[in-house]
């Protein structure tokens, strides 16, 4: 087992800091089925970290067990050096740990920027009863939210849908407009579920650019699965590599490019 | 209004009216924008301290008098301030077009040796960075938003508030050097440095003194009666003459209020917010909302159709009538009234105009309906005639004297004549001093008395005494049969059909007139989803039989108006093709004010013209394009080719 590791310095000036979150020996199955078989692996402070594998290989089923969703039947989550007691969905969102999904998860009739705001619901102490009066500490604390969530749209430069419905927006748009919401919460850990699925190619540069942003501007540490591989060569820190929920690599994205096993399960070769 | 003080104080420089500005109107707003989803607002005096530890800053950074400061990015407060900062330390600002390219920055980095950069965001700095190797003599660069810099060199980066910190921390050094050399600016100085858009050749940095913007300012100011109380949004691009003019010039010297958007793409919102009092826009703007005004109206109820319907054909029979304060009948007036609160009200407040109380267009021409329309709802929309040489104002329209087709009488202080070959020639306080560094095109243009050759062929309305414009000079030519061929005439009755968006049309020389037409694809896209027409692509829509066979009907609607007009008969179009791709500024064949570079387009599409020339009916070709990234691709695409019904005007003029 891996002791906690040293910050350093990335090729291109940020410094990772110390072990965030550690799985140790997870396995997950449903019934007879094993999703995920006696992974480890760990997500440094300040990282952009990848998942990717082939289809059905368990990564959104392992992204939901570091976002509590899933709990596995054996191993342990260590979160900062603790470990992790299984946890409701909301107690792990409480932590700090916010996420996007694969399928978009929005409130289709509610506009840009309410559903932005339901992402600070984790930081919001007051009452339903002053909330709904908008009284005292409802009132000063809505104004504070406002202002976070009006950074986020202004990070996230969608100022012109501020108060359009999400129903009547495109599909990367609405991407964004998840984005947004797991930023409102201000998380320390941020897990995105194939962010770029079914864009573009200029909305998939326009999230890369916000992905890095965000893990510059904010610190943010980030845990995504993509299968877009030049995405994900070129964003992230660390790679782990699944098939068959089984972990067959885990390293820079060079390591893994190199990594035979890798190569057979997924990426493939080149026929020059 | 604040002039009344101005005899006794040396208002002979930008920072000159900023300081006289805290003092007299310390306390209302001067700069506006929208952060946050707030409008943020600073009052005239703190507007002069964030100028004051801007400028300081620069000092901080060895910014000598004289030197160029170039300053990119959108329309923000922070680059306005930037630009007085730049004046008040005796160094020349430089406004670029934020959408310009990298060839393009480099050329202009170049040409002023600009040793400075103030950059709105990191895409700015990037295209700096990209061309850096080019350009010379640059030294530091500052940026606004510090987004995505984070990472970046900072050996000759700093940021905008940092450089006003470091300004601030010096002041007790710095102020007095800084006292001295905006004490010392003169009528005489530069105020500010602005590359003319370059219809024809590279961009000419025309030299702009105090006397030229801050004389032009007051007597435009005072034409239009502007006050302290004037709201305008500064939205069009900052290295444009107009907006200097509007969110500097006159705003400095009336002492009103600027106010930025938040987003280019949310203008209209912001407009609204804030209603302007005092509102410009190229003729562009008004035509594309009056189309999605007409587009909407097409969704709307029946009832809401049928008011809009009637209510506006009231309003076009006495609405101009009523703005002009003319005598209209006390019926007219009560059901002016009623539409009024019924719609014209909830329609100008929609658009952003219920508080315009001078709006301008200028530009390009502005088709009749258009215009009418404005006007009609109460709008007090004019025209006015300038160019960038000018300190923008040549001719302007009165209250009362407004029409489609002129461009009004002479803006105070201008002298006007015409030349003997018909071209337009002013002479201005405004008049600049020099093209930077080109003393050739400067004796060119510009005459030892002064007068100043505008390059526009028009003349004088016998009866208004307005000034009429009819094309650039030098695109006046002959056809083969001594004929006139006037090319933008015909292109801009063209361009008044909602459906045409650009239309290039040739002829010198030639037996007779052929035209490229761009179509426009709100228009004809909403035409396509109403009757079931599917389309891929901008490409698809355009070679469509159905419309072509719509473009046709207009083509050959403007070849019957002209045919009966004894000097511009010849100018019918007989062939047409419906371009693939939209003319963009990006592959050069439009500036960057969107105005058609004919030579460019002529080299670019010779296969086409040849093709509308020698008969055939349908050609292949491909044509490059630039991504908006700087990427280069190709299309390629067939066109047809259709003949334009043309009538012959003597003989039918005979047959009357």
């Amino acid at each position: 087992m891996k002791d906690t590791v040293e910050g350093h310095v990335t090729a291109d000036g940020r410094t990772i800091g110390g072990m965030l979150m550690e799985m140790r020996n997870i396995t997950l199955r449903f019934g007879g089925v094993v999703a995920i078989k006696d992974i480890s692996f760990d997500i440094l402070e300040g990282e952009i970290r990848a998942i990717i594998g082939p289809n059905g290989a368990g990564k959104s089923s392992m992204l939901n067990v570091i976002s509590g969703f899933y709990h596995p039947q054996e191993g342990d989550v260590y979160f900062r050096g603790e470990k992790r007691p299984p946890m409701r969905p909301y107690q792990v969102a409480r932590m700090g740990i916010a996420r996007t999904f694969q399928n978009i998860a929005l409130f289709e009739g509610m506009s840009v920027l309410d559903n932005i705001m339901t992402g600070r619901l984790t930081h919001m102490n007051s009452g339903i009863m002053a909330q709904a009066l908008w009284w005292g500490k409802a009132q000063k604390e809505e104004t504070e939210n406002r202002e976070v969530i009006e950074k986020v749209i202004d990070f996230l430069e969608i100022q012109a849908i501020r108060k359009t419905p999400v129903g009547r927006l495109p599909y990367g748009l609405k991407k964004r407009v998840e984005l947004g919401r797991a930023l409102a919460a201000e998380p320390k850990l941020l897990l995105l579920d194939e962010p770029m699925a079914g864009m573009n190619v200029e909305e998939k540069e326009d999230m890369s650019r916000f992905i890095l942003d965000v893990n510059d501007e904010f610190g943010t540490t980030i845990a995504l699965i993509e299968h877009d591989m030049g995405v994900v060569m070129d964003l992230s820190d660390r790679v782990v590599v699944m098939d068959y929920g089984k972990k067959i690599g885990d390293g820079t994205p060079d390591e893994v490019r190199n990594n035979q096993q890798v190569i057979d399960a997924y990426l493939g070769v080149s026929h020059d | 209004m604040a002039t009344s003080a101005g005899a006794a104080e040396k208002l002979t420089s930008i920072p000159g009216l900023l300081e006289r500005n805290a003092r007299v109107h310390g306390d209302s707003p001067a700069s506006r924008e929208k952060e946050y989803g707030i409008w943020q607002s600073w009052t005239w005096s703190e507007v002069a301290q964030e100028v004051e530890a801007l400028a300081l800053g620069l000092l901080t950074l060895g910014v000598a008098r004289g030197d160029h400061i170039a300053v990119i990015g959108r329309n923000r407060p922070h680059l306005y301030w930037s630009m007085v900062a730049a004046e008040s330390v005796g160094a020349v600002p430089v406004p670029l077009y934020q959408d310009a390219v990298g060839d393009e920055i480099a050329y202009v980095l170049g040409h002023c040796g600009a040793k400075y950069i103030i950059a709105g965001d990191q895409e700015q700095v990037d295209k700096v960075l990209e061309v850096e190797g080019q350009i010379d003599g640059l030294e530091h660069m500052i940026y606004l938003d510090a987004r995505g810099l984070r990472k970046y060199d900072h050996s000759s980066l700093t940021s905008y508030k940092a450089l006003q910190d470091k300004g601030r921390a010096a002041k007790v050094d710095l102020a007095p050097e800084l006292k001295r050399r905006s004490a010392a600016l003169t009528y005489d100085d530069t105020c500010v440095m602005l590359y003319t858009s370059g219809t024809t050749g590279r961009p000419k940095g025309v030299v702009l003194s105090n006397r030229n913007i801050i004389e032009t300012s007051k007597n435009s100011a005072e034409f239009d009666h502007l006050s302290a109380g004037e709201e305008v949004l500064a939205y069009l691009p900052m290295a444009w003459v107009g907006d200097f003019i509007f969110s500097i010039g006159q705003a400095y010297w009336s002492g009103f209020c600027v106010n930025c958007p938040e987003s280019p793409d949310t203008m209209m919102t912001d407009l609204r917010e804030i209603g302007p009092t005092y509102y410009f826009a190229p003729p562009r703007v008004f035509e594309t909302q009056l189309t999605n005004v007409m587009i909407r109206m097409e969704d709307a109820s029946r009832l809401k159709q049928w008011m809009f319907k009637a209510a506006m054909g009231h309003a076009k029979r006495v609405g101009p009538q009523i703005l002009d304060g003319e005598t209209v009948g006390a019926l007219d007036r009560f059901k002016y009234f009623l539409g009024n609160i019924f719609v014209f009200g909830p329609l100008k407040n929609t658009l952003g105009f219920t508080r315009v109380r001078v709006g301008y267009t200028a530009g390009e021409a502005i088709g009749p309906e258009i215009f009418e329309f404005y006007r009609s709802l109460g709008i007090n929309l004019k025209q006015l005639y300038g160019q960038t040489e000018a300190s923008v104002f040549i001719t302007q329209q009165k209250d009362n004297e407004v029409s489609a087709d002129t461009v009004g009488t002479p803006t105070p202080g201008v002298e006007l004549k015409i030349s003997e070959s018909g071209e337009v020639y002013y002479r201005s306080p405004g008049a600049f001093v020099e093209y930077y560094k080109n003393p050739e095109s400067t004796a060119d243009t510009k005459d030892a008395e002064g007068w100043v050759a505008t390059g526009d062929a028009g003349f004088i309305e016998p009866q208004t005494g307005h000034l009429r414009i009819i094309d650039r000079a030098k695109d006046v030519g002959k056809m083969a049969d001594g004929r006139l061929f006037a090319p933008k005439y015909i292109e801009n009755k063209l361009k008044f059909f909602p459906n045409i968006l650009e239309v290039v049309v040739f002829g010198a020389g030639r037996e007779t007139c052929t035209a490229f037409i761009n179509i426009d694809l709100t228009a004809v896209g909403n035409w396509a989803e109403r009757n079931n027409i599917a389309y891929g692509s901008y490409q698809e829509l355009a070679g469509h039989p159905r419309v072509l066979d719509t473009i046709q009907t207009h083509v050959e609607e403007v070849n019957a108006s002209i045919a009966n007009d004894e000097m511009l008969s010849g100018c019918q179009i007989h062939r047409f093709l419906v371009l693939h791709k939209e003319l963009d500024a990006d592959d050069g064949e439009l500036t960057r004010t969107r105005k058609v570079r004919r030579r460019i387009i002529e080299e670019k599409f010779s296969d086409l013209i040849g093709a509308l020339y020698d008969g055939s009916d349908r050609i292949s070709t491909v044509t490059e394009v630039t991504y908006e990234d700087g990427r280069k691709g190709s299309i390629s695409a067939t066109l047809e080719i259709r003949d334009a019904a043309v009538s012959d005007g003597s003989e039918r003029m005979a047959a009357q």
